[in-house]
């Protein structure tokens, strides 16, 4: 056997194998490796890519809770303002009507005591008029006991009456 | 740790290949010792390691050796005709005649002759060419179609029973030896494949690629043990692989392939039957190289460590076994990344030549 003329035998017999190894190894072997490792990098960046966006997910939901929760914030302190607010009102809005009820009964209270005053006043005008009177009348009855000085008197009063 | 582990089992391994055929050839110098002894042959001796045969001999000389016996398939104008190897009793020299269906068969030198009709021994001229015998056309399971299917049958275990049983009943990543293999199958498909083919086209390819990668690299691994086949190194071989890659160049190529190769677009019209010319002898002569590549190589390898070995024994002094046994060992772990490196560029180039007769061109 030559080393370097090839044997028709052995050639036939490679080339045989060589087809028969091609048609099992591609059908049997390679295709199924083929396809599986194919599809497991398939699923590898799938399963990459659903991460991304999970992960993209999960930061819009956190900013999404962060906007949540400003808002919250924002709208407790708008709250609480109002309810501050308000309460200042109350207060106000009670100290002035207990001020405008206190102004009214003192003013009341004021009227009254006037009303008392005068007439006690009048009261007193009057018993000071009788009593002027009495006085008077006890005094004129002992003054004008004589005819003389009743004359005295009407003169004299007379008088008077044309100066005014 | 474990990298200093494995290097001491690659240098264990090695040693191994490097040794075991010393044994063989040991076997084989006693006969140098018996009484009517010959001169010992190298020439003689590497041709007989590194061409097929028709047992697979392991060790031993004559009728006291151990090997397997083959089928002889011989296609006769008579016929076919089969009988085992062993009933050539180890006979290679034309001396031992079988009988079967009427014809009689010599083994010369491991070719197969038929004698003429009524012819009982073989007649030689002076140039010891048979004179009374023709060659049938002998489709024998040699020695080499034997390690072929061996290599078959380990191909089968590995990604048919192995990989693709795991891939079949598993979504996950293979573990072990599994994911060695699946590694290596995604070597050839993104080292080769892809770049050379491209990524629309590749899978066409994929079958043929690592058919061819494997069978060339488990060969040529299987080549380097002990009393192994020299299959790749052998041109028939290598011939048949070469050939698949010219007929898928052949088939596959396209318009503009052709256009290029034999009227090239673009140069004076004085210059393009010349170049068809080159082109053309160029398509056959990619393949070829592929072919005599991988045959000098492995045939190179195994000739050199059968060479440093033969020195022992051509130079008659064991301490030559000093020198010559330590060379071995280098070169066959050379040989183990050579066996790997050949695949891959056999592979690669065939990849190469049919990326280059599928490729699309669609700015020019």
């Amino acid at each position: 056997m030559e080393l370097i003329t090839p044997e028709f035998g052995l050639f036939f017999w490679q080339t045989i194998v060589f087809l028969v190894l091609l048609f099992i190894m591609a059908k049997f072997a390679w295709k199924p490796i083929l396809n599986s490792v194919r599809n497991r990098e398939q699923s590898i960046n799938d399963a990459l890519a659903s991460a991304e966006n999970a992960r993209k997910e999960m930061q819009n939901l956190k900013a999404d809770n962060d906007q949540l929760l400003k808002e919250a914030r924002a709208e407790r302190d708008a709250i609480l303002k109002e309810a501050r607010e308000l309460k200042e009102k109350t207060i106000a809005d009670a100290s002035e009507e207990a001020k405008a009820k206190a102004d009214k009964i003192v003013a009341d209270a004021k009227r009254s005591i006037e009303l008392e005053k005068q007439s006690a006043m009048a009261e007193l005008k009057n018993q000071v008029a009788e009593l002027s009177v009495e006085i008077a009348e006890k005094v004129v009855r002992k003054e004008l006991s004589s005819k003389e000085e009743q004359h005295q008197m009407i003169e004299k009063m007379l008088g008077e009456a044309k100066l005014n | 740790m474990t990298a200093h582990k494995s290097f001491k089992i690659i240098v264990i391994l090695a040693l191994g290949f490097a040794l075991l055929p010393l044994n063989i050839f040991a076997g084989e110098s006693k006969e140098g010792e018996t009484p009517g002894e010959e001169e010992f042959n190298a020439t003689e001796m590497i041709m007989h390691h590194i061409g097929d045969a028709h047992g697979w001999h392991f060790f031993g000389e004559g009728e006291n050796s151990i090997t397997l016996p083959l089928p002889v398939i011989l296609y006769t104008e008579n016929g076919l005709v089969t009988f085992m190897s062993s009933e050539f009793h180890h006979d290679t020299e034309g001396h031992h005649v079988v009988e079967k269906d009427g014809m009689r068969f010599v083994n010369l030198h491991e070719d197969i002759y038929r004698l003429n009709a009524g012819a009982e021994t073989v007649e030689f001229d002076e140039e010891h060419h048979p004179l009374n015998a023709s060659k049938p056309w002998d489709l024998s399971i040699t020695k080499n179609v034997a390690a072929m299917f061996l290599t078959v049958i380990l191909m089968i275990l590995f990604f048919w029973i192995g990989l693709a049983r795991h891939h079949k009943k598993h979504e996950h990543a293979p573990k072990g030896f599994n994911n060695v293999l699946e590694t290596l199958v995604l070597f050839v498909r993104d080292e080769i494949a892809i770049p050379q083919l491209g990524e629309k086209k590749y899978m066409k390819f994929m079958p043929f690629l690592l058919t061819v990668f494997f069978f060339i690299w488990i060969t040529n691994l299987m080549g380097l043990l002990p009393g192994a086949a020299n299959v790749t190194g052998n041109i028939a071989v290598t011939v048949s692989l070469g050939l698949f890659t010219l007929v898928l160049i052949f088939v596959n190529g396209n318009k503009h392939f052709w256009k290029h190769t034999f009227w090239m677009p673009g140069i004076p019209t004085w210059v393009k039957p010349i170049l068809a010319i080159v082109e053309g002898a160029g398509l056959f002569i990619k393949p070829i190289a592929l072919m005599i590549r991988l045959f000098a190589n492995i045939t190179a390898g195994h000739i050199i460590i059968l060479s440093l070995i033969g020195l022992i024994f051509i130079l008659e002094h064991a301490g030559v076994a000093g020198i010559s046994v330590p060379f071995a060992l280098f070169i066959t772990v050379l040989e183990l990344l050579v066996a790997f490196l050949q695949a891959f560029i056999f592979t690669i180039l065939s990849a190469l030549f049919i990326g280059m007769a599928v490729e699309e061109h669609e700015h020019h």
